[in-house]
Protein backbone atom coordinates (compact mmCIF):
# COMPACT_ATOMS: atom_id res chain seq x y z
CA UNK A 1 0.00 0.00 0.00
CA UNK A 2 1.51 3.23 -0.41
CA UNK A 3 2.67 5.55 2.33
CA UNK A 4 0.95 9.00 2.27
CA UNK A 5 3.70 9.96 5.42
CA UNK A 6 6.49 8.49 3.85
CA UNK A 7 7.44 7.74 6.82
CA UNK A 8 6.25 3.91 7.21
CA UNK A 9 9.01 1.82 8.00
CA UNK A 10 8.34 -1.73 6.87
CA UNK A 11 8.55 -4.55 9.72
CA UNK A 12 11.07 -7.14 8.99
CA UNK A 13 11.95 -9.83 12.03
CA UNK A 14 15.64 -10.10 10.30
CA UNK A 15 18.24 -11.96 12.72
CA UNK A 16 20.45 -9.00 15.16
CA UNK A 17 23.73 -8.32 13.90
CA UNK A 18 26.69 -8.29 15.90
CA UNK A 19 27.13 -4.98 17.27
CA UNK A 20 23.28 -5.08 17.75
CA UNK A 21 23.44 -8.24 20.22
CA UNK A 22 25.94 -6.67 21.67
CA UNK A 23 23.58 -4.41 23.12
CA UNK A 24 25.99 -1.82 24.56
CA UNK A 25 26.49 0.37 21.63
CA UNK A 26 22.62 1.20 21.32
CA UNK A 27 22.47 1.55 25.37
CA UNK A 28 25.52 4.07 24.98
CA UNK A 29 23.79 5.86 22.31
CA UNK A 30 20.60 6.07 24.37
CA UNK A 31 22.22 6.93 27.71
CA UNK A 32 23.72 10.15 25.24
CA UNK A 33 20.22 11.48 24.12
CA UNK A 34 19.20 11.09 28.20
CA UNK A 35 22.39 12.79 29.28
CA UNK A 36 21.17 15.94 26.98
CA UNK A 37 18.04 16.36 28.61
CA UNK A 38 19.71 15.67 32.17
CA UNK A 39 21.09 19.08 31.28
CA UNK A 40 18.43 20.52 29.05
CA UNK A 41 16.21 23.60 30.15
CA UNK A 42 13.16 22.59 32.00
CA UNK A 43 10.12 23.94 30.93
CA UNK A 44 8.00 23.41 34.33
CA UNK A 45 6.14 26.63 35.28
CA UNK A 46 6.07 25.87 39.13
CA UNK A 47 2.30 26.42 39.11
CA UNK A 48 0.99 28.90 42.76
CA UNK A 49 3.94 31.05 42.28
CA UNK A 50 4.33 31.64 38.55
CA UNK A 51 1.12 31.45 36.38
CA UNK A 52 1.37 31.50 32.50
CA UNK A 53 0.15 33.70 30.30
CA UNK A 54 -3.04 33.07 28.53
CA UNK A 55 -2.93 33.90 25.11
CA UNK A 56 -5.10 37.19 24.00
CA UNK A 57 -7.84 35.14 22.48
CA UNK A 58 -8.32 33.00 25.67
CA UNK A 59 -12.52 32.16 25.84
CA UNK A 60 -13.14 31.40 29.66
CA UNK A 61 -16.13 32.51 31.57
CA UNK A 62 -18.56 35.17 30.33
CA UNK A 63 -19.73 38.22 31.53
CA UNK A 64 -22.56 40.64 30.97
CA UNK A 65 -21.19 44.23 30.52
CA UNK A 66 -22.53 47.46 31.54
CA UNK A 67 -21.91 50.85 30.01
CA UNK A 68 -20.49 53.81 30.97
CA UNK A 69 -23.41 54.73 33.25
CA UNK A 70 -23.30 51.49 34.72
CA UNK A 71 -26.36 50.14 32.94
CA UNK A 72 -26.90 46.63 31.51
CA UNK A 73 -25.95 46.62 27.69
CA UNK A 74 -28.05 42.80 27.39
CA UNK A 75 -31.57 43.49 25.70
CA UNK A 76 -32.74 39.86 26.02
CA UNK A 77 -32.71 39.75 22.15
CA UNK A 78 -31.85 36.28 22.31
CA UNK A 79 -29.63 35.68 19.71
CA UNK A 80 -26.65 34.12 21.93
CA UNK A 81 -29.23 31.90 22.89
CA UNK A 82 -29.37 31.20 18.99
CA UNK A 83 -26.37 31.10 18.23
CA UNK A 84 -25.33 29.21 20.76
CA UNK A 85 -24.18 25.06 19.58
CA UNK A 86 -24.41 23.61 23.04
CA UNK A 87 -27.97 25.40 24.18
CA UNK A 88 -26.47 26.61 27.34
CA UNK A 89 -27.94 29.96 27.55
CA UNK A 90 -31.51 30.25 28.40
CA UNK A 91 -32.80 33.36 28.81
CA UNK A 92 -36.15 35.12 30.53
CA UNK A 93 -37.02 38.60 29.09
CA UNK A 94 -39.05 41.32 30.59
CA UNK A 95 -39.90 44.98 30.09
CA UNK A 96 -38.27 48.22 32.17
CA UNK A 97 -40.38 50.06 34.25
CA UNK A 98 -40.25 53.25 35.07
CA UNK A 99 -37.32 54.86 37.09
CA UNK A 100 -35.42 51.46 36.38
CA UNK A 101 -33.31 53.55 33.71
CA UNK A 102 -30.67 53.89 35.21
CA UNK A 103 -30.39 49.78 35.23
CA UNK A 104 -31.01 48.85 32.47
CA UNK A 105 -29.91 50.42 28.84
CA UNK A 106 -32.85 49.94 26.72
CA UNK A 107 -36.32 49.57 27.07
CA UNK A 108 -35.94 45.22 27.23
CA UNK A 109 -33.46 43.29 29.52
CA UNK A 110 -33.07 39.86 30.97
CA UNK A 111 -35.03 39.41 33.89
CA UNK A 112 -32.69 36.01 33.95
CA UNK A 113 -29.88 35.09 31.97
CA UNK A 114 -28.38 31.73 32.79
CA UNK A 115 -25.48 29.75 31.25
CA UNK A 116 -24.74 26.26 31.95
CA UNK A 117 -21.09 25.87 32.30
CA UNK A 118 -21.42 22.09 32.00
CA UNK A 119 -22.93 22.12 28.91
CA UNK A 120 -21.11 25.51 27.58
CA UNK A 121 -17.53 24.73 25.32
CA UNK A 122 -16.60 28.27 24.90
CA UNK A 123 -16.78 28.67 21.66
CA UNK A 124 -17.44 32.33 21.92
CA UNK A 125 -20.22 31.99 19.20
CA UNK A 126 -22.35 34.17 21.97
CA UNK A 127 -20.15 36.83 22.00
CA UNK A 128 -19.81 37.32 18.22
CA UNK A 129 -23.90 37.01 17.97
CA UNK A 130 -24.19 40.11 20.19
CA UNK A 131 -25.52 43.19 18.68
CA UNK A 132 -25.44 44.98 21.97
CA UNK A 133 -21.76 44.36 23.20
CA UNK A 134 -22.93 43.04 26.15
CA UNK A 135 -21.29 38.96 26.34
CA UNK A 136 -18.38 38.63 26.52
CA UNK A 137 -15.74 36.02 27.60
CA UNK A 138 -13.03 36.98 29.86
CA UNK A 139 -10.32 35.30 30.90
CA UNK A 140 -11.01 33.60 34.11
CA UNK A 141 -11.23 29.65 34.23
CA UNK A 142 -14.77 28.42 35.16
CA UNK A 143 -13.98 27.44 38.83
CA UNK A 144 -15.13 24.07 40.16
CA UNK A 145 -17.52 22.90 42.08
CA UNK A 146 -19.06 19.98 43.91
CA UNK A 147 -22.70 20.30 43.40
CA UNK A 148 -23.91 20.38 39.37
CA UNK A 149 -26.47 23.02 40.44
CA UNK A 150 -23.55 25.86 40.94
CA UNK A 151 -22.75 25.18 37.25
CA UNK A 152 -25.56 26.95 36.17
CA UNK A 153 -24.57 30.97 36.24
CA UNK A 154 -27.32 33.56 36.88
CA UNK A 155 -27.14 37.09 36.61
CA UNK A 156 -25.61 37.08 40.23
CA UNK A 157 -22.04 35.78 38.87
CA UNK A 158 -22.41 36.78 34.95
CA UNK A 159 -22.70 40.82 35.24
CA UNK A 160 -19.75 42.86 35.58
CA UNK A 161 -19.51 44.41 39.09
CA UNK A 162 -20.31 48.44 39.32
CA UNK A 163 -17.63 50.47 39.12
CA UNK A 164 -14.95 48.14 37.04
CA UNK A 165 -13.48 49.27 33.85
CA UNK A 166 -16.60 49.94 31.06
CA UNK A 167 -14.73 49.35 27.71
CA UNK A 168 -15.53 45.76 26.91
CA UNK A 169 -12.20 45.09 24.57
CA UNK A 170 -9.83 46.08 26.94
CA UNK A 171 -12.34 44.88 30.11
CA UNK A 172 -10.01 41.45 31.96
CA UNK A 173 -11.78 42.02 35.04
CA UNK A 174 -9.79 38.92 36.58
CA UNK A 175 -5.97 39.95 35.32
CA UNK A 176 -3.88 41.09 38.20
CA UNK B 1 41.15 -4.03 74.07
CA UNK B 2 38.32 -2.31 74.88
CA UNK B 3 39.66 0.94 73.38
CA UNK B 4 39.62 -1.28 69.95
CA UNK B 5 36.39 -1.98 70.14
CA UNK B 6 35.40 1.76 70.81
CA UNK B 7 37.01 2.56 67.34
CA UNK B 8 35.38 -0.30 65.92
CA UNK B 9 31.40 0.61 67.42
CA UNK B 10 32.38 4.00 66.91
CA UNK B 11 33.15 3.18 63.19
CA UNK B 12 30.23 0.69 62.28
CA UNK B 13 27.51 3.42 64.11
CA UNK B 14 29.72 5.23 61.39
CA UNK B 15 29.17 3.32 58.33
CA UNK B 16 25.55 2.10 59.21
CA UNK B 17 24.48 6.13 59.28
CA UNK B 18 26.52 6.70 56.49
CA UNK B 19 24.77 4.06 54.44
CA UNK B 20 21.18 4.44 55.37
CA UNK B 21 21.53 8.52 54.57
CA UNK B 22 22.78 7.21 51.39
CA UNK B 23 20.14 4.81 50.96
CA UNK B 24 17.72 7.73 51.44
CA UNK B 25 19.24 9.86 49.58
CA UNK B 26 19.48 8.00 46.75
CA UNK B 27 15.53 7.98 46.84
CA UNK B 28 15.61 11.46 46.54
CA UNK B 29 18.22 11.35 43.48
CA UNK B 30 16.40 9.05 41.98
CA UNK B 31 13.36 11.43 41.77
CA UNK B 32 15.51 14.05 40.81
CA UNK B 33 17.85 11.77 37.67
CA UNK B 34 14.71 10.43 36.52
CA UNK B 35 12.79 14.11 36.78
CA UNK B 36 15.63 15.86 35.26
CA UNK B 37 16.10 13.02 31.86
CA UNK B 38 12.21 13.47 31.69
CA UNK B 39 12.49 17.05 31.30
CA UNK B 40 10.65 17.66 34.72
CA UNK B 41 12.07 19.27 37.69
CA UNK B 42 11.29 16.62 40.65
CA UNK B 43 10.33 16.89 44.00
CA UNK B 44 10.82 20.33 44.64
CA UNK B 45 8.55 21.25 47.34
CA UNK B 46 9.72 20.20 50.69
CA UNK B 47 12.59 21.90 52.32
CA UNK B 48 15.00 23.85 49.88
CA UNK B 49 14.90 21.65 46.66
CA UNK B 50 12.98 19.56 47.95
CA UNK B 51 15.69 17.94 50.64
CA UNK B 52 13.13 17.03 52.94
CA UNK B 53 11.23 15.08 50.60
CA UNK B 54 13.39 11.35 51.86
CA UNK B 55 11.99 12.50 56.02
CA UNK B 56 8.56 12.89 54.78
CA UNK B 57 8.66 10.02 52.81
CA UNK B 58 10.24 8.30 55.68
CA UNK B 59 7.23 9.51 58.12
CA UNK B 60 4.66 8.71 55.68
CA UNK B 61 6.07 4.92 55.77
CA UNK B 62 5.69 4.90 59.54
CA UNK B 63 2.51 5.91 59.36
CA UNK B 64 0.51 4.04 56.86
CA UNK B 65 -1.54 1.14 57.85
CA UNK B 66 0.38 -2.22 58.59
CA UNK B 67 -1.32 -4.92 56.29
CA UNK B 68 -0.86 -8.21 56.88
CA UNK B 69 -2.74 -10.44 54.23
CA UNK B 70 -5.35 -13.11 55.85
CA UNK B 71 -3.71 -15.94 54.02
CA UNK B 72 -0.06 -14.48 55.02
CA UNK B 73 1.97 -16.53 56.34
CA UNK B 74 2.96 -14.18 59.36
CA UNK B 75 6.20 -14.99 60.89
CA UNK B 76 7.36 -15.92 56.82
CA UNK B 77 5.86 -11.70 55.87
CA UNK B 78 7.62 -10.40 58.47
CA UNK B 79 10.93 -12.27 58.18
CA UNK B 80 11.26 -11.59 54.80
CA UNK B 81 11.92 -7.88 54.58
CA UNK B 82 13.74 -8.06 57.52
CA UNK B 83 16.53 -10.43 56.20
CA UNK B 84 16.29 -8.11 52.75
CA UNK B 85 17.42 -5.16 55.16
CA UNK B 86 19.84 -6.81 57.28
CA UNK B 87 21.93 -8.78 54.44
CA UNK B 88 22.06 -5.10 52.59
CA UNK B 89 23.39 -3.46 55.71
CA UNK B 90 25.70 -6.36 56.09
CA UNK B 91 28.35 -6.15 53.47
CA UNK B 92 29.17 -2.74 54.32
CA UNK B 93 31.76 -4.50 57.05
CA UNK B 94 34.70 -5.54 54.57
CA UNK B 95 34.50 -2.67 52.26
CA UNK B 96 37.63 -0.09 53.65
CA UNK B 97 36.59 3.30 54.01
CA UNK B 98 39.44 4.90 53.41
CA UNK B 99 43.20 4.18 54.57
CA UNK B 100 43.77 4.98 58.14
CA UNK B 101 43.99 7.57 60.67
CA UNK B 102 46.83 8.50 62.93
CA UNK B 103 45.13 9.53 66.46
CA UNK B 104 46.23 9.26 70.13
CA UNK B 105 49.33 7.69 69.03
CA UNK B 106 47.50 4.96 67.59
CA UNK B 107 47.12 3.97 64.17
CA UNK B 108 43.04 3.41 63.42
CA UNK B 109 42.17 1.67 60.23
CA UNK B 110 38.64 2.85 58.37
CA UNK B 111 37.35 -0.51 57.15
CA UNK B 112 35.65 -2.00 60.51
CA UNK B 113 36.85 -5.91 60.02
CA UNK B 114 39.55 -6.95 56.97
CA UNK B 115 38.46 -10.01 56.09
CA UNK B 116 40.92 -12.40 54.43
CA UNK B 117 38.40 -13.60 52.56
CA UNK B 118 36.49 -10.59 52.01
CA UNK B 119 35.13 -11.18 48.53
CA UNK B 120 33.71 -14.47 49.21
CA UNK B 121 32.21 -13.20 52.74
CA UNK B 122 30.38 -10.26 50.15
CA UNK B 123 28.90 -12.77 47.85
CA UNK B 124 27.85 -15.55 50.40
CA UNK B 125 25.81 -12.51 52.22
CA UNK B 126 24.66 -11.16 48.56
CA UNK B 127 23.39 -14.65 48.08
CA UNK B 128 21.18 -14.51 51.50
CA UNK B 129 20.26 -11.57 50.30
CA UNK B 130 17.97 -13.07 47.50
CA UNK B 131 15.70 -15.17 50.68
CA UNK B 132 14.63 -12.00 52.00
CA UNK B 133 12.55 -11.60 48.06
CA UNK B 134 12.24 -14.78 48.09
CA UNK B 135 10.70 -15.70 51.34
CA UNK B 136 8.55 -12.24 51.15
CA UNK B 137 7.15 -13.35 47.84
CA UNK B 138 6.47 -16.47 49.13
CA UNK B 139 4.68 -15.55 52.49
CA UNK B 140 2.41 -13.23 50.96
CA UNK B 141 0.16 -15.96 48.82
CA UNK B 142 -0.10 -14.29 45.77
CA UNK B 143 0.58 -15.62 42.49
CA UNK B 144 2.19 -11.86 41.22
CA UNK B 145 4.84 -12.01 44.69
CA UNK B 146 5.50 -15.32 43.78
CA UNK B 147 5.89 -14.96 40.63
CA UNK B 148 8.08 -11.97 41.06
CA UNK B 149 10.05 -13.80 43.87
CA UNK B 150 10.97 -16.83 41.42
CA UNK B 151 12.10 -14.40 38.83
CA UNK B 152 14.51 -12.79 41.46
CA UNK B 153 15.69 -15.93 42.51
CA UNK B 154 16.58 -17.24 39.26
CA UNK B 155 17.87 -14.14 38.15
CA UNK B 156 20.05 -13.68 40.73
CA UNK B 157 21.41 -17.19 40.38
CA UNK B 158 22.34 -17.03 36.91
CA UNK B 159 24.05 -13.33 37.04
CA UNK B 160 25.87 -14.66 40.09
CA UNK B 161 27.68 -17.00 38.14
CA UNK B 162 29.34 -14.51 35.91
CA UNK B 163 29.69 -12.16 38.26
CA UNK B 164 31.77 -14.72 40.18
CA UNK B 165 33.77 -15.41 37.38
CA UNK B 166 34.67 -12.17 36.46
CA UNK B 167 35.92 -11.57 40.14
CA UNK B 168 38.14 -14.94 39.89
CA UNK B 169 39.94 -13.10 36.86
CA UNK B 170 40.46 -9.83 39.66
CA UNK B 171 41.76 -12.47 42.09
CA UNK B 172 43.84 -13.63 39.22
CA UNK B 173 45.72 -10.90 39.22
CA UNK B 174 45.33 -9.26 42.88
CA UNK B 175 46.48 -12.58 44.38
CA UNK B 176 44.19 -12.06 47.18
CA UNK B 177 41.12 -12.57 48.47
CA UNK B 178 40.83 -9.38 51.02
CA UNK B 179 39.22 -6.50 49.80
CA UNK B 180 41.81 -3.83 51.93
CA UNK B 181 44.91 -5.88 50.37
CA UNK B 182 43.62 -5.40 46.99
CA UNK B 183 42.37 -1.67 47.24
CA UNK B 184 46.12 -1.09 48.72
CA UNK B 185 47.75 -2.83 45.79
CA UNK B 186 46.04 -0.10 43.86
CA UNK B 187 48.19 2.34 45.44
CA UNK B 188 51.38 1.10 43.28
CA UNK B 189 52.77 3.72 40.97
CA UNK B 190 51.75 3.54 37.38
CA UNK B 191 53.78 5.63 34.62
CA UNK B 192 55.24 7.38 37.81
CA UNK B 193 51.29 8.70 39.22
CA UNK B 194 50.95 7.16 42.43
CA UNK B 195 47.51 5.85 43.33
CA UNK B 196 46.54 5.36 40.05
CA UNK B 197 47.00 1.42 38.97
CA UNK B 198 43.53 0.69 39.05
CA UNK B 199 42.11 -2.50 38.40
CA UNK B 200 40.06 -1.56 35.55
CA UNK B 201 43.13 -0.81 33.52
CA UNK B 202 44.09 -4.75 33.96
CA UNK B 203 40.29 -5.67 34.08
CA UNK B 204 38.24 -3.97 31.90
CA UNK B 205 36.14 -6.82 30.64
CA UNK B 206 35.59 -7.78 33.92
CA UNK B 207 34.43 -4.54 34.67
CA UNK B 208 31.90 -4.56 32.37
CA UNK B 209 30.42 -8.20 33.14
CA UNK B 210 30.84 -7.43 36.53
CA UNK B 211 28.56 -4.04 36.50
CA UNK B 212 26.09 -5.70 34.36
CA UNK B 213 25.62 -8.59 37.12
CA UNK B 214 25.56 -6.08 39.51
CA UNK B 215 22.89 -4.21 37.87
CA UNK B 216 21.25 -7.63 37.86
CA UNK B 217 21.93 -8.50 41.33
CA UNK B 218 19.81 -5.36 42.66
CA UNK B 219 17.34 -5.55 40.72
CA UNK B 220 17.88 -1.95 38.91
CA UNK B 221 16.54 -1.61 35.14
CA UNK B 222 16.62 -3.09 32.57
CA UNK B 223 16.78 -6.11 34.74
CA UNK B 224 14.30 -5.31 37.30
CA UNK B 225 11.51 -8.04 36.05
CA UNK B 226 10.90 -9.22 39.95
CA UNK B 227 8.89 -6.34 40.56
CA UNK B 228 8.17 -5.19 36.72
CA UNK B 229 4.80 -2.86 37.65
CA UNK B 230 3.45 -3.27 34.52
CA UNK B 231 3.04 -7.47 34.58
CA UNK B 232 3.30 -8.64 38.30
CA UNK B 233 1.05 -5.28 39.57
CA UNK B 234 4.52 -5.15 42.53
CA UNK B 235 5.81 -8.29 42.07
CA UNK B 236 7.55 -10.13 45.70
CA UNK B 237 6.09 -6.59 47.62
CA UNK B 238 2.99 -6.42 45.54
CA UNK B 239 1.20 -7.31 48.88
CA UNK B 240 3.43 -5.40 51.72
CA UNK B 241 2.71 -1.90 53.47
CA UNK B 242 4.03 0.51 55.03
CA UNK B 243 7.56 0.20 56.66
CA UNK B 244 7.98 -3.55 55.24
CA UNK B 245 7.65 -2.32 51.96
CA UNK B 246 10.32 0.49 52.97
CA UNK B 247 12.37 -1.89 54.43
CA UNK B 248 12.13 -3.77 50.63
CA UNK B 249 12.72 -0.63 49.25
CA UNK B 250 15.24 0.62 51.62
CA UNK B 251 17.31 -2.51 50.77
CA UNK B 252 17.57 -1.64 46.89
CA UNK B 253 18.81 1.29 48.00
CA UNK B 254 21.13 -0.11 50.12
CA UNK B 255 22.11 -2.72 48.01
CA UNK B 256 22.82 0.19 45.19
CA UNK B 257 25.14 2.04 47.58
CA UNK B 258 27.26 -1.05 48.52
CA UNK B 259 27.66 -2.52 44.85
CA UNK B 260 28.91 1.10 43.94
CA UNK B 261 31.26 1.26 47.07
CA UNK B 262 32.47 -2.42 45.82
CA UNK B 263 32.58 -1.51 42.49
CA UNK B 264 34.65 1.48 43.49
CA UNK B 265 37.01 -0.46 45.96
CA UNK B 266 37.78 -3.25 43.42
CA UNK B 267 38.25 -1.97 40.13
CA UNK B 268 38.39 2.25 40.78
CA UNK B 269 40.88 2.00 43.28
CA UNK B 270 38.89 2.56 46.53
CA UNK B 271 39.95 5.41 48.43
CA UNK B 272 43.15 6.06 46.30
CA UNK B 273 43.48 8.71 43.96
CA UNK B 274 45.82 9.67 42.03
CA UNK B 275 49.18 11.82 43.45
CA UNK B 276 48.31 10.92 46.49
CA UNK B 277 51.39 9.85 47.60
CA UNK B 278 53.35 12.48 45.90
CA UNK B 279 51.39 15.91 46.98
CA UNK B 280 53.20 15.83 50.64
CA UNK B 281 50.81 16.16 52.56
CA UNK B 282 50.06 14.63 55.53
CA UNK B 283 48.98 11.23 56.21
CA UNK B 284 45.60 11.44 58.12
CA UNK B 285 45.02 14.32 55.47
CA UNK B 286 45.55 12.28 52.67
CA UNK B 287 43.43 9.32 54.64
CA UNK B 288 40.59 12.06 54.45
CA UNK B 289 41.07 12.93 50.95
CA UNK B 290 40.65 9.41 50.19
CA UNK B 291 37.85 8.80 51.73
CA UNK B 292 36.47 11.48 50.02
CA UNK B 293 37.12 10.80 46.58
CA UNK B 294 35.87 6.79 47.76
CA UNK B 295 32.42 8.76 48.26
CA UNK B 296 32.44 11.08 44.89
CA UNK B 297 33.27 7.66 43.21
CA UNK B 298 30.58 5.92 44.78
CA UNK B 299 28.33 8.52 43.95
CA UNK B 300 29.31 8.71 40.16
CA UNK B 301 28.64 5.03 40.82
CA UNK B 302 24.76 5.67 41.45
CA UNK B 303 24.09 8.43 39.37
CA UNK B 304 25.45 5.46 36.42
CA UNK B 305 22.97 3.13 38.05
CA UNK B 306 19.82 5.81 37.60
CA UNK B 307 21.47 6.72 34.89
CA UNK B 308 20.75 3.63 33.12
CA UNK B 309 17.51 3.13 35.02
CA UNK B 310 16.09 6.06 33.10
CA UNK B 311 17.27 5.17 29.99
CA UNK B 312 16.41 2.07 29.27
CA UNK B 313 13.71 -0.29 29.05
CA UNK B 314 13.25 -3.52 30.90
CA UNK B 315 14.32 -6.46 29.39
CA UNK B 316 11.81 -9.60 28.19
CA UNK B 317 12.65 -12.84 30.80
CA UNK B 318 13.98 -15.34 27.64
CA UNK B 319 16.55 -12.03 26.61
CA UNK B 320 17.70 -11.74 30.43
CA UNK B 321 18.16 -15.94 30.59
CA UNK B 322 20.12 -15.85 27.34
CA UNK B 323 22.21 -12.90 28.28
CA UNK B 324 22.94 -14.43 31.81
CA UNK B 325 23.97 -18.05 30.81
CA UNK B 326 24.84 -17.51 26.62
CA UNK B 327 26.50 -13.90 26.59
CA UNK B 328 27.93 -12.89 30.54
CA UNK B 329 29.22 -16.40 31.60
CA UNK B 330 31.03 -17.35 28.26
CA UNK B 331 32.84 -13.84 28.03
CA UNK B 332 33.61 -14.64 31.74
CA UNK B 333 35.03 -17.86 30.72
CA UNK B 334 37.09 -15.90 28.24
CA UNK B 335 38.00 -13.47 29.92
CA UNK B 336 39.28 -15.68 32.78
CA UNK B 337 41.37 -17.79 29.89
CA UNK B 338 42.92 -14.49 28.79
CA UNK B 339 44.07 -13.00 32.03
CA UNK B 340 45.43 -16.27 33.01
CA UNK B 341 47.54 -16.38 29.68
CA UNK B 342 48.76 -12.66 30.16
CA UNK B 343 50.04 -13.98 33.63
CA UNK B 344 51.89 -16.56 32.13
CA UNK B 345 53.31 -14.27 29.40
CA UNK B 346 53.94 -11.04 31.40
CA UNK B 347 55.97 -13.32 34.40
Amino acid sequence: MHSLSNRSKVVVNKEMTLKEKMYLPAIFGGMMITIKHFFKRKPTIQYPEQKREFSKVYRGRHILKRDEQGRENCTACGLCAVACPAEAISIVAAERKKGEEHLYREEKYAKTYEINMLRCIFCGLCEEACPKDAVYLTEELAPANFDRSNFIFGKDKLVQPIGTSAHPKTYKPYKK
Amino acid sequence: MEIFLIDKIVLIVAVFGITLLFALYSTYAERKVAAFIQDRLGPNRAGAFGLLQPLADGVKFFLKEEFIPKHADKALFILGPSVSMTTALMTSAVIPWGNSLELFDRVISLQITDLNIGILYVFAVVSIGVYGIMIGGWASNNKFSLLGALRASSQMISYEIAMGLSIIALIMTTGTLSIGEIVQQQNAPILGISGASWNIIYQPLGFLIFLICAFAECNRTPFDLPESENELVGGYHTEYSSMKLGFFLFAEYTNMFISAAIMSSLYFGGYNFPFMDQLGLPHNLVTIMGTIFLFAKIVLFIFLFMWVRWTLPRFRYDQLMRMGWKMLIPLALINIIITGLLIIVLK
